[in-house]
């Protein structure tokens, strides 16, 4: 069957120049980076220079990218490693309800172990307001971390503007940003974060693999203790291949970055134009807020979200809902309550997220196939009405 | 794919769906758990059930699971039809993953309310 991919937000195929990057890796050039002799200076320099590929990225210096095993480990880092440091200073944190989970059951974690968190309300659009920011901070806040794109609905925050609330205030600020990298320009210096995560899989990069970006200067209680490796910040021989894959990627990343984020977008407005027309009773979400080019979080009324997803699987069509059906936990997503949906509401949501290999063929077909799909979800509802 | 061939089948083709417009004993249930609605029109005559129709709004577990547990009621006593258990259905649908055991709980609620409002 044909199978068509628009599930990019939780992971992306790799590029095929990044898979065959890893390949010399495995055998050939195999050395341990921490080895003075020929075969660990080669994989030194092969780690370096796809250090120096990730920072280009993100407009930060080299020595500022801490190489780790992804983006959840990004983000205990930076919470878990400020949060340690600073316990003298004070033992508060502010974030959002609509992180990701690695930022909230990490904030969740530390709150049980004595942390004051204060958790920020968004806007029905998904976003969070600066001065909420600005109001939340007291003189024993140590950290502010706050998402730069919300992985389920898209919404891009005002990382720019939270992050000069927090260097007035010389707090720390994190932003995690594995949903934004690759798709939006990013700048750390011009965001002022202090601490930046990011993951490879998201980026056509393998997985396994992310970095946090860390500022000079920043002080981080490292999570694993052993031989100091990443300038003493993340302890572990390195993933040699997937690094170098990850720098690959990036590079792309960058190079993409001009003519992709616009294909996505025309790509995603194609989608949702096209359901639109010919879907009635189905609303976007976050459609009026600065959103990720690429993503495209769906509401359909009558209809429940695995059945749309399974059914799609079917077509061969890959999405992914919040719905309650499909969560280990059964709870609706904590992002679609955040912005005041109901759990009915939360009921039948469907995100797309594409990425710059998908083609506006795929989108038509799922355009054509999807309306068949509601249709019989709807009749088979005891509340459906057909108008 | 977490579901066998025979659930999917039930899904996508669900047998005895619809509404019943000579039925006399109706219910409507809901899961607590996930939200998933289901919607239940039997026919009872001298003891047994001669019609049954489903309507479902929920996962495709759910809606496999009404579908099957609705078809499966037609021709058994009041007594029989009580008597199914959720993992009867399940079962019967070659299982469900751990956590979609609560899908089932929908069609033997729905069975055992729409009795009750028989009586």
């Amino acid at each position: 069957m044909r199978r068509i991919y628009l599930d990019s937000n939780a992971t992306t195929p790799m590029r095929p120049e990044v898979s065959a990057a890893m390949i010399p890796i495995f055998s050939g050039d195999f050395g341990n980076p921490s080895s003075i002799h020929w075969f660990g200076q080669q994989a030194k320099s092969l780690v370096d220079e796809a250090r120096q590929q990730v920072a280009r990225l993100i407009h930060a210096e080299p020595s500022e990218i801490v190489f780790v095993s992804g983006g959840t480990e990004a983000d205990n880092l930076a919470i878990r490693g400020i949060a340690e440091s600073q316990k003298a200073k004070g033992r508060h944190i502010i974030t959002s309800r609509i992180e990701h989970h690695a930022v909230l059951h990490t904030c969740k974690d530390l709150e049980k172990q004595g942390w004051e968190v204060t958790w920020l309300n968004v806007s029905p659009d998904g976003l969070i307001d600066p001065e909420d920011v600005r109001r939340a901070v007291r003189p024993d806040t140590v950290l502010i971390t706050i998402m730069h794109a919300n992985n389920e609905i898209g919404t891009i925050q005002p990382i720019e503007e939270i992050g000069a609330i927090a260097a007035e205030a010389d707090v720390y600020f994190h932003s995690d940003g594995v949903q934004s990298t690759g798709k939006i320009p990013v700048d750390v210096k011009k965001l002022q974060v202090d601490l930046y995560s990011i993951s490879a899989h998201k980026i056509h990069g393998p997985k396994g693999v992310g970095a946090l970006f860390v500022r000079k200067g920043t002080t981080l209680k490292p999570l694993l203790t052993g031989g100091g490796h990443e300038r003493n910040r993340r302890s572990g021989t390195e993933n040699v291949a997937g690094i170098v894959a990850f720098g690959i990627a990036a590079q792309m990343a960058r190079e993409g970055l001009a003519t992709e984020t616009d294909y996505m977008r025309q790509l995603r407005d194609r989608l949702e134009i096209g359901l639109k027309a010919r879907i009635p009773s189905i609303h976007i979400n976050a459609d009026k807020a600065p959103r990720l080019p690429n993503t495209s979080n769906i509401m359909v009324d009558f209809a429940e979200g695995e059945g749309l997803v399974i059914s799609l699987d079917l077509k061969g069509v890959a999405v992914s809902t919040g719905s309650a059906c499909s969560s280990g936990s059964l709870e609706p997503s904590h992002v679609l309550t955040a912005i005041g949906k109901t759990p009915d509401e939360a009921h039948g949501s469907l995100r797309f997220s594409l990425n710059a290999m998908n083609t506006a063929e795929e989108v038509d077909y799922v355009v054509e196939v999807l309306p068949g799909i509601v249709e019989r979800l709807r009749e088979l509802s005891p509340y459906y009405k057909r108008a | 794919m977490p579901y066998s061939s025979k659930l999917l089948d039930y899904f996508e083709n669900p047998r005895c769906a619809g509404e019943l417009a000579d039925a006399n004993a109706i219910a409507e249930v809901a899961n607590p758990v996930c939200g998933d609605v289901m919607k239940l029109w039997l026919k009872v005559a001298a003891n047994r059930i001669i019609d049954a129709r489903f309507k479902t709004q929920g996962c495709s577990a759910a809606i496999a699971t009404s579908s099957y547990a609705t078809e499966m009621i037609i021709g058994m006593d009041l007594n029989q039809a009580r008597a199914i258990t959720r993992e009867q259905i399940a079962e019967a649908l070659g299982g469900l993953p751990q956590s979609k055991m609560h899908c089932s709980v929908l069609a033997s609620d729905a069975i055992r309310a729409a009795l009750r409002d028989f009586k």
